[in-house]
């Protein structure tokens, strides 16, 4: 028994050692660690911040928690005993003020931070932003550019060191847009705009997800974001303006059809207000109830 | 022995005051229902997607018959508690039945708004503006039939058993829960149908 | 025709296709069986009709509550257990053995079966045993209600569970946030099966919380005043209060996604004017309170166990009881914290992360009133006492990992992930279930007169937070690698190893479970050397261990008059114990079948919702109000034990046989006679 129990605590205590140990790396997959992005950086100094105020309570309490009950297990003859102690004035301010004075600071923090990360703060720059309307669908992403009037679907290609203003909404269900490597994510709702400032400071390929669960092709529903160059970004406009492929309102229709795992495709956009019809299509004050998406393939 | 009838005489008294004071939770419970109700009602009041709002539909003189239909049942069943304090049966009855066909007509009225409603096409899939109409009002005008079906299991058991304890205790609470709606009405009059037509 | 008569019910809707459900139900049902054929050979039904569910006695309302959490627990456990598998295997070219559809039913039961059906019936019955019996009561303020709500969580459990062979269970996740959970995206009876069983189940509960709000408001035994309200009692007021103001919005939730699904309503469509962000809000209104209903009890468990096995009062209960009522109030102003990334301004969320912080500061002030019981006591590391050890310092990183999800501007980043998940488990695991099995191991003597094994109990504590650390550290990991909730599969091939971990840590916690059951039986076997005779095993320090273990039907022969905190150690220290007074007829709730019957037809009227057979939910719904019109004509609820039953019954449970009469204070009551 005991053998066993030391076993298991050992297991757990060095299980993580060992598996840094065996993927040998701590590179990139740590999306969240290793921001290329201004607001990915500043939220990850903002979580380490939080976590090492918090560490000083939490590492003493757990501290304590071991030492009192080791201390004054009931073998131990020698420690103090006392059987009526149940108060006392000083220590009880102590932790109340602790905390307190813990959270007063958490709260500064938040208060701030709040406000300087705020995903509808645009990013202050030289350059001025690029406008790029994001529309969640079932089950793919689908990024408008209106002013170059491209669209793709499961690619993101943006300038690195460029502003990108994200406008965000759904054809479908609520779902969740997030490039951990460049920032916090923002939902995205059918009826509603919702905005994220993003940039990327250097050229990359950024993993992009929905992380909010929208149903059966949930999980296939990620892409690629690639920060590149202004040249190789402006290339990469033309090229696709170039090739053919135009989404207009039949194309779309097919678009709208739920499917997985959908691969990148790229389209030059002849649908004008296509983001804000899509917008539209879902306002309280619309009449549409023939306008609805297909209902996706579920159940059984 | 007559300390020991005093004695669960108190016991009864006491299961008495536990059911009123419960039932008074419970009625707090249901303000917290009524709550989240009139909460969404105002969160949907003008999505009315491109059907009509509250003052192309709302027959305000309509309603304020209904609603004193209500108020008045509210004044009768006071009286019928002034009978039962005076332990006199048919009064209490009598003002029971009165107070029954008053909460009737209530709901018929009701019934027969929302039917004409529907039948104009103006049903509660027409737009959430008219879901959150047609459920908040219809909450109530439900918590309305049960005070009825309770009312009319009253009349039988006054009838058959007399002023009881137990009975006597059923219809204080009765008469807690016909007020309550009552305040109720007094709110889904205004907010619906007063604000409703002004805006 | 026949959709009149079957509604939408058809043999289409059993899955023989799928090989792992009808394995499961294939062995549940034989295991079913096995259990009806046992109990039919040693002729236990009708003890069991009559004796059991159609008891109104507290402490046996209780044991029903808490096997069902248990059955349910093995169900949700399951769950947890496939999912893990899944996502160990799913990566890159291999797509593991769960089909979406099935995997999204998988998690979605997981989550609702896990917080109603586990965790809420668990502190529900240990309440229910121990409540009156801490506060010197004979039973509860109503005990019939009390079968009542017993059977409705019972049968909206039992709903759930019929989901898995008859049609499917919702795959909306246990939120079931629309518009994935409306009509058009969930067409099936799934979303429907959620909604009855939380929504039925949620009645029940709501009438426990007034039921409980009363018992402890009105039947404290005289000189129990307030502050000297044992401290686990006070947790459960506080939780009953949450569950009287927040349940009524979760019944209003469901009730208006139901009005969406079955009669074409727009409350929270994507179109004609419904809003998905009032489903959001109004779930979590319910929602986070509901996350302190089930850790509060826990609480108050974790409180009277440190001070029983410490052997000193309770530190600074003052301050416990104004933290229990802070952290319940501040519960209701916290909600949006659930999706800050909804898009509200820089200022809401910057209002709802500080008061979420500010939650913090009273749960620390616990943590730190735990320690100071434990400083200076003389500490006996019984199996209750290591998972209390065990909560403490699993929940301080729960917490911490709670706070920092609470400042908006990380969970941007950390919101939906992994790292989320090991949150809630981290702090629900420990906060709840951990407590609960304290609970359960304290005040198993009291219910059945034999203490439970604590070599098999500890052995289960061992693998538990074991298990616990290595199933969900990983996930915190797989946060920070921005690893989303919820996937069937995955392509990056970093997450796979801390998977398997999880993976791992999971089984060591099914080592757990076996040895939980393991103990129960070992103790069950060995159960007259493990036998309880004082009723007081563990020189307990309130009023529940002043009477027998088991109690007699009406607890308190004679009702306590109480002037300390800890009443009983004050008894045992003055040496009053042993007062004998005689004793009067005592007055007690008969049982009643409607409970059982009220159960069944709400069962009825959920399965009949849920596959559209109108007739059938029109004639179940009249038998209940039928039921509820016929209680209150029934005039014989009460029976009366007369005083020489009483006498000869306590004779026979008092070990030993109290013999100092003489000494003995009158009786106030001696003269009424």
């Amino acid at each position: 028994m005991k053998k066993l129990m030391t076993v298991l605590v050992t297991i757990t205590v060095f299980w993580p050692a060992a598996l840094w140990a065996c993927t040998g790396d701590c590179g990139d997959q740590w999306a969240v660690l290793t921001p290329k992005g201004y607001i990915a950086s500043h939220e990850k100094t903002l979580i380490l911040t939080a976590l090492g105020l918090m560490l000083l309570v939490v590492v003493p309490v757990i501290l304590m928690t071991v030492i009192f009950a080791w201390k004054y297990r009931a073998t131990n003859a020698h420690a103090d005993y006392d059987p009526e102690w149940d108060h006392s004035t000083r220590i009880e301010v102590v932790i109340w003020l602790v905390p307190t004075v813990i959270v007063a600071i958490l709260g500064t923090l938040v208060w701030t931070s709040s406000h300087a990360l705020s995903p509808y703060r645009p990013l202050a720059s030289s350059q001025p932003p690029l406008k790029i309307q994001v529309v969640a669908m079932d089950w793919k992403w689908l990024f408008i550019y209106p002013a170059q009037k491209v669209a793709t679907v499961n690619q993101l290609v943006i300038p690195a060191g460029v502003p990108v203003d994200f406008i965000i909404t759904s054809d479908a269900v609520m779902s969740s847009f997030f490039i951990p490597q460049l920032g916090g994510q923002i939902y995205a709702m059918a009826g509603m705009t919702t905005h994220l400032h993003l940039i990327a400071d250097e050229p990359g390929v950024f993993q992009g997800y929905n992380t909010q669960f929208s149903g059966q092709g949930f999980s296939g529903m990620h892409f690629e974001t690639v920060a590149t160059s202004q040249d190789s970004y402006n290339q990469w406009i033309t090229q696709i303006r170039e090739q053919g492929k135009v989404l207009d309102r039949p194309a779309f229709k097919t678009l709208e059809l739920p499917t997985k795992n959908e691969d990148p495709q790229q389209y030059s956009l002849a649908i004008p207000d296509l983001f804000d019809s899509i917008v539209t299509s879902f306002s309280p004050n619309t009449n549409s109830p023939a306008k609805t998406t297909p209902t996706p393939m579920i159940e059984d | 022995m007559s300390a020991t009838t005093s004695l669960t005489h108190t016991a009864e008294a006491d299961a008495v005051s536990r059911a009123s004071f419960g039932f008074w939770l419970y009625l707090m419970t249901d303000c917290v229902l009524f709550a989240a109700l009139f909460a969404t009602y105002a969160v949907l009041h003008q999505n009315y997607a491109g059907g009509p709002n509250g003052k192309a539909l709302f027959d305000l003189p309509y309603v304020f018959a209904e609603t004193v239909l209500l108020l008045l049942s509210s004044t009768t069943i006071g009286l019928a508690m002034i009978a039962l304090q005076r332990q006199v049966a048919t009064r209490l009855v009598q003002w029971l039945l009165v107070t029954a066909l008053l909460g009737c007509g209530f709901i018929g009225m009701e019934l027969h708004e929302f039917a004409h409603l529907v039948a104009e096409g103006h049903g509660p899939q027409r737009s959430g503006f008219l879901s959150a109409f047609f459920t908040l009002v219809g909450t109530h005008g439900l918590h309305v039939t049960v005070g009825l079906i309770w009312m009319i299991n009253m009349l039988v058991q006054v009838r058959l058993r007399g002023i009881s304890l137990p009975v006597q205790s059923r219809l204080i609470r009765l008469s807690l829960f016909w007020h309550f709606l009552d305040l109720i009405w007094i709110g889904v009059f205004t907010v619906v149908y007063l604000m409703g037509v002004s805006a | 025709m026949e959709e009149l008569i079957f509604g939408k019910l058809s043999f289409h809707d059993i899955p023989y296709d799928n090989p792992i459900i009808m394995a499961t139900l294939g062995g549940s049902s034989m295991l079913l069986l096995c259990i009806g054929i046992l109990i039919t050979y040693h002729g236990k039904w009708s003890y069991l009709w009559r004796e059991w569910f159609t008891s109104v006695d507290h402490k046996r309302v209780g044991v029903m509550y808490i096997v069902l959490a248990m059955v349910m627990l093995l169900r949700g456990f399951a769950d947890a257990l496939l999912m893990r598998t899944q996502q160990a295997l799913a990566e890159g070219g291999a797509q593991g053995y769960l089909p979406p559809d099935h995997y999204n039913q998988i998690f979605s039961a997981h989550g609702t079966i896990m917080i109603i059906f586990v965790a809420m019936p668990f502190f529900i019955g240990l309440m229910n045993i121990i409540v009156p019996l801490q506060i010197g009561a004979r039973d509860v303020a109503y005990p019939f209600l009390n079968s009542v709500s017993f059977w409705l969580t019972a049968s909206s459990g039992a709903l759930v569970m019929l989901s898995l062979g008859l049609g499917n269970f919702s795959h909306a996740g246990w939120s079931g946030y629309p518009p994935l959970s409306e009509k058009h995206y969930s067409p099936g009876p799934g979303v429907d099966y959620w909604i009855w069983g939380l929504q039925l189940g949620g009645v029940g509960t709501l009438m426990t919380g007034i039921n409980f709000f009363v018992t402890i408001l009105r039947l404290r035994a005289p000189g129990m005043t307030m502050m000297k309200l044992p401290i686990f009692s006070w947790a459960i007021l506080v939780t009953n209060v949450l569950i009287m103001l927040s349940f009524p919005v979760l019944t209003v939730t469901l009730a208006l996604l139901a009005m969406d699904r079955y009669l074409g309503m727009h409350f929270f469509t994507n179109h004609m004017g419904g809003n998905l962000m009032m489903f959001t809000n109004l779930f979590w209104i319910w929602g986070h309170p509901e996350v302190y209903i089930v850790i509060l009890p826990a609480f108050g468990m974790f409180s009277e166990i440190s001070a029983t096995f410490s052997r000193k009062p309770l530190f600074g209960y003052t301050s416990m009881v104004y933290a229990s009522v802070a952290i319940s109030t501040l519960s209701f102003v916290v909600w949006l914290h659930h999706f800050f990334t909804m898009g509200a301004g820089a200022n809401v969320n910057a209002f709802f992360g500080i008061a979420t912080m500010v939650i913090a500061v009273p749960t620390g002030v616990k943590v730190f009133n735990w320690l100071f019981t434990f400083y200076r006591g003389r500490i006996e590391f019984t199996t209750p006492v290591l998972w209390t050890l065990g909560f403490i310092i699993t929940f301080c990183i729960g917490g911490m990992t709670g706070v920092l999800l609470s400042v908006p501007a990380a969970d941007f980043q950390l919101h939906n992930s992994e790292f989320l998940i090991a949150h809630f488990h981290n702090m629900l695991i420990p906060g709840a279930m951990f407590g609960y099995f304290a609970g359960y191991t304290y005040w198993f003597p009291k219910v059945f007169g034999f203490k439970l094994n604590e070599k098999w109990g500890r052995l289960a504590f061992w693998l538990w937070i074991v298990g616990f650390y290595l199933a969900f550290m990983p996930l915190y990991a797989l946060g920070f690698m921005g690893m989303s909730r919820r996937l069937v599969h995955y392509d990056n091939t970093h997450w796979q190893p801390y998977l398997v971990i999880a993976l791992a840590g999971t089984i060591l916690i099914m080592g757990g479970i076996v040895c939980q059951i393991v103990q129960l039986a070992v103790s069950m076997r060995h159960r007259d050397a493990l036998r309880d005779t004082t009723g007081d095993p563990w020189d307990g320090r309130t009023l529940e261990w002043s009477v027998p273990s088991p109690p007699p039907a009406y607890n308190f022969a004679h009702i306590p008059q109480v002037t300390h905190r800890d009443e009983f150690t004050a008894l045992k220290k003055s040496g009053r114990v042993a007062a004998v007074l005689p004793y009067l007829p005592i007055h007690m709730p008969c049982n009643s079948i409607l409970g059982p019957i009220i159960g069944g037809l709400t069962f009825t009227l959920g399965f009949a919702l849920v596959w559209y057979i109108w007739w059938l939910a029109t004639v179940s719904l009249v038998a209940i109000i039928g039921a509820v019109i016929a209680r209150s004509w029934n005039q014989h609820t009460e029976y009366e034990i007369p005083a020489l039953e009483v006498a000869a019954m306590e004779r026979a449970l008092r070990h030993p046989p109290v013999t100092s009469a003489a000494t003995a204070p009158p009786s106030p009551l001696a003269f009424e006679h």
